[in-house]
C-alpha cells in the first residue's frame, strides 16, 4: 500500500515538476511549443544627417524606452571617429554622440533589432504619474474659440475616454467651423496639433502627453515618427491617435519616446535631420529567445544544453530522443506484448534509420541480417568456440558492411552507403542469437522475434523523427521527467497484454461453450 | 473472433504476463533465492539433501579443456542427458539414446558425431543457452525411462508434469507430452501436447497443442480421455515439498515419471509460464485467492496436498468462478 503511494506521489512530483517546467518556459521565457513558430525580427535603422560648423558637436538622440511586449536583440551605434555614450535621463534613454570639432556633412546611425512577444497576461506595469497640470497659455480670441469648442465635445461626451476621442475626430474634420479654422490655424504641422490637443485637454483638467512611435512595415524607407496622444484615464495612459481619435496601440507600432522632450539636439551642427528604415526578417521564434535568454543569463538557459558546444548539442538531439524509443519499446512489450530479440535493440536499431532513413535502413538491415545468417550456418559448421565464432559474425557482419558500401557506390545508391551507422556489435549479436533461435526453435520464431524488433523500431523511428517530438525533447528536456512518469505508471499494469488476448481467445470460446 | 475480451478473461480469472510478473513473481520470489532454482546443479543437491528423487548425475563439464574428456565420460553409459546447468525453458538439453562410442544418437534416430556433441557442451559453456549469456556447467544426467502408462502418448520423449505450487499449495498442473513437431521435447511453443490434468485425481481434462484444443494425441492418435496419471498423490506430494526446499512462493516443478524409479523432480522454475491456464481451461487468479485467503501455510504437506485436492477438484457442473480476483489487482 505504502509502495504504491510512494510510486504515485513520486509520479506526481515528477509530472508536475517536468510539465510545470515547461509551462513556465513556454509563458514566461516564451519558448514556442511548436518549431514552426516564427517571429518577425525588425531591423530598424535611424540615421541622422547634419552639417557640423566646424565647433565641437554633440548629437542627443532619444532611445525607444524597453518594454515588456518587445525584446530588444541588439543595438548598435555608429560613426565615424565620434565618441559614443548611452546616458539615463527621467524622459528615457538617450544616446550622445559627441566630438571636438568637425565640419560639413556628418551622419550617425543608430540600429536595433527587435521582436514584438505576445505574453499570455502582461506583468503589470509601473505606471507614471502624470505632471501636474499646467493651464496653457491662449490669446484672449484663441480662449474663447478654444472654450467653445470644449463646451461642444463636453455635450456629445460621458467620459474622458469618449470626449478625448470626440475632441480628435472634430478637430479632425473635413469642414472645420470658424472656431476651429481659428485654432487649427494655417501652420497645421503635426507636432502643433499634438500640442493644441495636449492643451484643449489640459483646459479640461485632462493630463495628455504627446508619444511619438514607428509603424513597422517591411522595407519601407525615409520613415519618421508618427505623433500619439497619451491621455491619463483612470490611472492608466491609453494612447490615441491624434488623425483619427482611435485609442488603444495599434499593431506593429514601436513606442519610441514618450514626452516633450526633444527627439534630436544637435549642438555645433545645423540642418539636421532624422530619417529610419525598417526591414523584417523572419526568424525561428525558437531561436530568437535562446539567444536573447543566453545574452541575458537566465539562469534556467545558461544552466542547459544550449550553453555546449553546438557539436554536443547536436549529440544530445539524439540522445535526448532516445527515452522515446525506451517509451515505445515499454509499451509495445507491457501492453502489446510484442516479442523483440534483445529488450532494447529496437532502440538501436531506430537509431541507424534515423540516420540511414526508413526503406533504405530496413532494406540493409534484412540484407545484412540475412546474408549474415546464411554465413553463420557455414560457421556453425566450422565447430567453433561461442565467442570466436560471435567474433567471426563481427567480422562478417563488417565485411557485408562494406561490401554494400562499395556496390553501392558504383552503382550509384547513395543512400545504401549509410549503412555504417547500423551498431556493427549489435548486429552481430542479433544474427547469432536468430542462428540459434532458427536452430532451437525453427524459423517461424525467429520471423516473429526478428518482426517483432523490426516493427517495435520502425515506429519508435517514426515518433523519434517526428519534428514536434524532436523539437519538444531538445528543447525542452524536463518534459523527459514526464516520460519517466509514464514508465513508472506502465511499471504498474498488470492488465492483459494484446497478445495474451489473442493467446487465450481459445478459451474464451471454450468457456463461452461449456456454459451452454 | 480474434481477440478475447479483457473482461471475460479477467472474469474467468486468467492471469496475464504482467500480473504474473507484478502479482506473483515479484511479490513471492524473492531474488536472492533465483539461483537455488536456475542452478540446477543447486536444485538437485538441494532436492538430494530433502530426500527428494532426481535423475541420477553422471558427470559435469566446467571447463573448456575438459571437453576433451567428454568421450570418457560418456564411455559407461548408453543413454544420457546433456543440460545447461543455467539454462531455461529447455534451451540446449541434448537427449541421446543410443551409440556406438561413434556416432550419437538422439530419440529422432538422427545421428550425431562426437565433434557435434563437443560443439554443443562448449556451446552450452560459453553461456549461449545460459540465462544472460552466463558462462555455464554442463551436466549430464541418466536418462529417464518412459513409464508404459504415457507410451501411448509420446512420441519419442519423455512427457512431464508441470505443477504450479503457490505457497505449498499446489493449484494447477499439466502434463506435457512430446510430440514429432516437438522434437521430442516437451516444450509446448515448440508442438508439444499440454493437457490439464485434475489435480483432485490425476484424470486428463482438456489438452492443447499451439493453443488449439485436440482430442488425440497427433502422432499416436490415442485419446485423452481415459489418460489418467498414476503415482498422482506421490507427484503432488513433491511439488508441493518443494516450497519448503527453496522458499519460493510461486514455483513450477516439472517432474517426470521413471519407468524403474517412480516420480522424480527433473527441474524448478521461478517463472512458470501461463500456458497452464490454457491447457486447464481455467484461470490460476481463483485459486490463488484461495491460497492468499490462508493466513498461515500448513507445514504438513500431505494436509497441504489433501487441502488442494479438495478445494480444486474439477467439477463439471460447477461453472469457472467469476470475478474473483487476486489480492495483488486490489492494492
Amino acid at each position: 500500500m505504502y509502495a504504491k503511494l510512494r510510486l504515485y506521489s513520486v509520479v506526481i512530483l515528477l509530472l508536475a515538476f517536468g510539465i510545470g517546467l515547461t509551462l513556465y518556459k513556454h509563458f514566461a521565457l516564451g519558448f514556442p511549443l511548436s518549431p514552426d513558430d516564427k517571429k518577425s525580427l525588425w531591423t530598424i535603422e535611424a540615421r541622422i544627417d547634419f552639417v557640423a560648423r566646424g565647433d565641437p558637436v554633440i548629437v542627443s538622440f532619444a532611445l525607444p524606452p524597453q518594454t515588456p511586449s518587445v525584446v530588444f536583440m541588439e543595438e548598435d551605434f555608429a560613426s565615424s571617429d565620434y565618441s559614443f555614450s548611452e546616458m539615463p535621463s527621467p524622459a528615457g534613454r538617450r544616446a550622445q554622440w559627441s566630438k571636438r570639432t568637425a565640419s560639413g556633412p556628418q551622419t550617425a546611425y543608430y540600429r536595433l533589432s527587435m521582436y514584438e512577444i505576445d505574453r499570455l497576461a502582461h506583468p503589470p506595469v509601473a505606471v507614471d504619474l502624470p505632471p501636474e497640470l499646467e493651464k496653457p497659455e491662449f490669446d484672449e480670441v484663441l480662449k474663447t474659440a478654444a472654450a467653445t469648442l470644449l463646451d461642444q465635445v463636453r455635450n456629445r461626451s460621458a467620459n474622458t475616454e469618449i470626449f478625448t476621442r470626440e475632441l480628435i475626430t472634430t478637430l479632425n474634420s473635413k469642414a472645420p467651423s470658424q472656431n476651429l479654422s481659428l485654432l487649427i490655424n494655417d501652420q497645421s504641422s503635426e507636432d502643433y496639433k499634438t500640442h493644441l490637443i495636449i492643451d484643449l485637454l489640459a483646459m479640461e483638467g485632462i493630463s495628455a502627453r504627446i508619444v511619438r512611435g514607428l509603424y513597422l512595415e517591411d522595407g519601407r524607407r525615409r520613415q519618421s515618427l508618427s505623433n500619439f496622444v497619451e491621455v491619463y484615464i483612470g490611472n492608466e495612459w491609453l494612447l490615441f491617435n491624434q488623425n483619427t481619435g482611435k485609442s488603444g496601440k495599434p499593431k506593429r507600432l514601436l513606442i519610441w519616446q514618450r514626452g516633450d522632450e526633444s527627439l534630436l539636439d544637435v549642438v555645433g551642427g545645423k540642418n539636421s535631420q532624422i530619417s529610419f528604415s525598417i526591414i523584417r526578417n523572419v526568424y525561428s521564434a525558437r531561436d530568437l529567445v535562446v539567444h536573447d535568454r543566453m545574452n541575458k543569463q537566465a539562469g534556467i538557459i545558461d544552466f542547459s544544453i544550449y550553453s555546449l558546444p553546438i557539436e554536443q548539442q547536436n549529440a544530445f538531439k539524439m540522445i535526448l530522443l532516445l527515452p522515446i524509443g525506451a517509451l515505445i519499446v515499454v509499451i509495445m512489450r507491457l501492453l502489446v506484448g510484442l516479442r523483440t530479440s534483445g529488450t532494447f535493440m529496437p532502440i538501436l536499431i531506430a537509431m541507424a534509420l534515423i540516420q540511414t532513413t526508413l526503406l533504405t535502413g530496413i532494406i540493409i538491415f534484412l540484407t545484412v541480417v540475412g546474408t549474415g545468417l546464411l554465413i553463420r550456418s557455414y560457421l556453425s559448421r566450422l565447430n567453433l568456440l561461442f565467442v570466436a565464432r560471435i567474433s567471426a559474425v563481427i567480422i562478417v557482419v563488417i565485411a557485408i558492411m562494406a561490401s554494400i558500401s562499395i556496390l553501392s557506390n558504383k552503382l550509384g545508391l547513395d543512400q545504401a552507403m549509410t549503412v555504417t551507422f547500423f551498431p556493427m556489435i549489435i548486429l552481430s549479436w542479433t544474427i547469432e542469437r536468430m542462428s540459434v533461435l532458427w536452430e532451437e526453435d525453427g524459423p517461424r520464431e525467429v520471423f516473429i522475434q526478428g518482426g517483432g524488433s523490426l516493427l517495435t523500431a520502425v515506429i519508435a523511428y517514426i515518433f523519434m523523427t517526428n519534428r514536434t517530438i524532436e523539437y519538444l525533447t531538445f528543447n525542452f528536456p524536463e518534459l523527459m521527467l514526464v516520460n519517466l512518469a509514464l514508465i513508472l505508471i506502465l511499471g504498474q499494469y498488470t492488465g492483459y497484454r494484446l497478445s495474451e488476448l489473442y493467446r487465450f481467445h481459445a478459451l474464451e470460446r471454450r468457456n463461452a461453450a461449456g456454459k451452454r | 473472433m480474434l481477440l478475447a475480451s479483457a473482461k471475460k478473461l479477467r472474469s474467468f480469472g486468467i492471469i496475464g504476463m504482467n500480473q504474473r510478473n507484478f502479482g506473483l513473481i515479484s511479490r513471492y520470489n524473492p531474488r536472492h533465492l533465483y539461483p537455488l532454482v536456475d542452478d540446477k546443479l543447486k536444485t538437485k543437491l538441494l532436492a538430494q539433501k530433502a530426500g527428494i528423487t532426481v535423475p541420477k548425475l553422471l558427470g559435469t563439464v566446467q571447463y573448456q579443456h575438459d571437453v576433451r574428456l567428454l568421450k570418457e565420460i560418456l564411455r559407461p553409459y548408453s543413454q544420457f542427458v546433456i543440460k545447461p546447468v543455467k539454462g531455461s525453458g529447455g534451451k540446449g538439453i541434448l537427449v541421446i539414446t543410443e551409440h556406438d562410442h561413434n556416432l550419437y544418437f538422439k530419440p529422432s534416430g538422427d545421428a550425431m558425431q562426437l565433434a557435434d556433441i563437443e560443439r554443443h557442451v562448449s556451446n552450452i559453456l560459453s553461456g549461449l543457452h545460459s540465462l544472460g549469456g552466463k558462462p555455464d556447467t554442463v551436466m549430464i544426467e541418466s536418462l529417464i525411462q518412459l513409464d508404459p502408462v504415457f507410451s501411448d502418448f509420446s512420441y519419442e520423449g519423455i512427457p512431464d508434469i508441470r505443477i504450479i505450487v503457490f505457497r505449498g499449495y499446489p493449484i494447477m498442473s499439466m502434463l506435457r507430452l512430446t510430440t514429432h513437431a516437438s522434437d521430442g521435447k516437451a516444450n509446448l511453443h515448440q508442438g508439444a501436447v499440454g493437457v490439464g490434468i485434475d489435480i483432485a485425481t490425476g484424470r486428463a481434462l482438456h489438452a492443447v497443442q499451439y493453443g488449439e484444443s485436440v482430442a488425440h494425441h497427433p502422432d499416436t492418435r490415442k485419446t485423452f480421455a481415459e489418460l489418467i496419471v498414476p503415482h498422482w498423490d506421490k507427484l503432488l506430494q513433491l511439488a508441493a515439498a518443494c516450497y519448503e526446499m527453496t522458499g519460493l512462493g510461486y514455483l513450477g516443478a516439472d517432474l517426470v515419471l521413471d519407468r524403474d524409479q517412480g516420480p522424480m523432480i527433473i527441474e524448478l522454475n521461478a517463472r512458470p509460464g501461463l500456458a497452464i491456464q490454457v491447457a486447464n481451461r481455467a484461470g490460476l487468479a481463483p485459486r490463488v485467492a484461495v491460497i492468499e485467503a490462508i493466513k498461515t501455510v500448513d507445514p504438513d504437506v500431505q494436509a497441504r496436498v489433501a487441502f488442494s485436492k479438495q478445494q480444486f477438484a474439477f467439477d463439471p457442473d460447477v461453472h469457472p468462478p467469476r470475478l474473483l480476483r487476486t489480492r495483488s489487482g486490489d492494492r
